[in-house]
């Protein structure tokens, strides 16, 4: 446990909390020092350790990548190049199956989309308090209050992560409907189905309580998209927690949950990047 | 839980390292591997025709040797037959020159024979002229009578 003068509420919400840098209503521009501040900063805010834990693991899976890519052969290939070979079949396998489109950015997308969350999943393996005591030690350096550092590690158990990168799907499921049927027959989507008369006025009638239930189908994809990865995550993350409050060094329970949770890591990396194909080739095909 | 700025900077890193794979990881990984499987396929593919190859060069090497034992065959009949041809050739040549050389011979013991004979009548002719002049103890016209001995000798 960090800290022992710390009630368990504490150390949950302790954990929970991101370091978040953002314009105080009365502080101005500075971190957070508790929750409360963070909150008072309303959108103006942005999680350092989010931004960097997400950057730096997509930074580390494009060097990877890379690296095998400026020197691929086409010889016999031989440990790393092994694996990403084998990545990369592997979602492109996914995607012809599933996106019968052409199109030069969805493999890539869904690559990135998996290999990325996975990353950014597996960081909820390393047990929960090495590294945000680690950066308390940290911030101690600088002259911070250590009590006072948050520091969460898992990018996809900050709401925002998740949700920018499914709004980021959203856009594209926008564009690549507008690109495959047109402004007007993206809009026709969205005002004649599911109710369909040859009446034009009933049709004209139909039009509100059509667009109403397909504006939600249509939003319910991001916000399901983000929040069922988010939602995942953070349960996991949550329980972590809890295990680290009982038991011997976290000993009789954290093993077992975490290798359950190694399902979990590659399942939901590999939903989020399935329903992308899924929701995008959904956009590129003909009307239903 | 809250949302904030974080959003933003979430989808601007998504979209860069999207725009980022897409540029420089999965083209070349996709080509390598697509460049692979040509290549293996070419390489099955030259599997196939070498096999279908070594089956043709099998098949021509064993006609060759047909060939050449038809033709050795052949070769050594020709050869046989042409030894026989000489054999035949000498025996009859030799056998012409035997008659040859026993026909000179033969003529040869002619003429030698008719020699003698003609010898024999010359001095049997002078014997004879001989004889009768010791005879007649007279001399005879030796060139009156010589007609008549000659004729005498030719009978004999």
């Amino acid at each position: 446990m960090a800290g022992n003068n710390m009630t368990s509420t504490e150390y949950i919400q302790h954990h929970l909390q991101n370091m978040t840098f953002g314009l105080h209503p009365e502080n101005g521009w500075s971190m957070a020092h508790s929750a409360a501040d963070a909150k008072a900063m309303g959108f103006w805010a942005i999680h350092v350790d989010t931004m960097l834990w997400s950057i730096g693991l997509g930074v580390l899976f494009l060097y990877l990548f890379r690296l095998v890519a400026k020197r691929a052969s086409t010889g016999v290939p031989t440990g790393l190049q092994n694996f990403v070979e084998m990545m990369v079949e592997f979602v492109d396998g996914s995607v012809r199956e599933t996106f019968h489109g052409k199109s030069r950015l969805i493999a890539p997308l869904s690559l990135t989309i998996f290999c990325w969350i996975f990353l950014m999943n597996i960081m909820d393996l390393v047990p929960v308090d090495f590294l945000p005591m680690l950066a308390q030690k940290v911030g101690a350096w600088f002259g911070a209050d250590p009590a006072h550092v948050y520091f969460k590690v898992v990018p996809t158990t900050d709401v925002n992560a998740t949700l920018g990168m499914s709004l980021s799907v959203f856009a594209l499921i926008i564009f690549y409907s507008i690109r495959s049927k047109g402004l007007s027959g993206f809009i026709a989507e969205l005002t004649l189905h599911p109710f369909n008369t040859p009446n034009k006025l009933a049709q004209i009638l139909l039009i509100p309580v059509n667009f109403l239930l397909e504006i939600v189908t249509l939003l319910a994809k991001p916000v399901s998209l983000a929040l069922r990865l988010f939602g995942n995550l953070y349960a996991g993350e949550l329980i972590f927690i809890l295990i680290a409050m009982v038991g011997l060094w976290q000993l009789p329970l954290h093993f077992p949950w975490a290798v359950f949770h190694i399902l979990i890591i590659t399942l939901q990396a590999f939903i989020f990047m399935m329903l992308t194909i899924v929701y995008l080739s959904m956009a590129t095909e003909e009307q239903h | 839980m809250n949302l904030n700025l974080t959003l933003i900077g979430q989808a601007i890193a998504f979209a860069v390292f999207v725009w980022f794979c897409m540029k420089y990881v999965w083209p070349p990984v996709m080509q390598a591997l697509q460049e692979r499987q040509k290549k293996i396929a070419d390489g099955l593919d030259a599997a196939s025709r070498a096999t279908r190859d070594l089956e043709l060069a099998q098949e021509k090497a064993e006609e060759t040797l047909r060939e050449s034992k038809e033709q050795a065959q052949q070769i050594l009949e020709q050869a046989n037959k042409r030894a026989n041809q000489i054999v035949e050739e000498a025996r009859d040549n030799a056998r012409a020159e035997g008659e040859r050389i026993i026909a000179g011979a033969r003529s040869e013991i002619d003429q030698e024979i008719n020699r003698a004979k003609e010898e024999l009548r010359a001095q049997v002719s002078l014997l004879a002229v001989a004889g009768a002049e010791r005879i007649l103890e007279s001399s005879i016209d030796e060139a009156k009578h010589r007609e008549l001995v000659d004729k005498l000798a030719a009978e004999l």
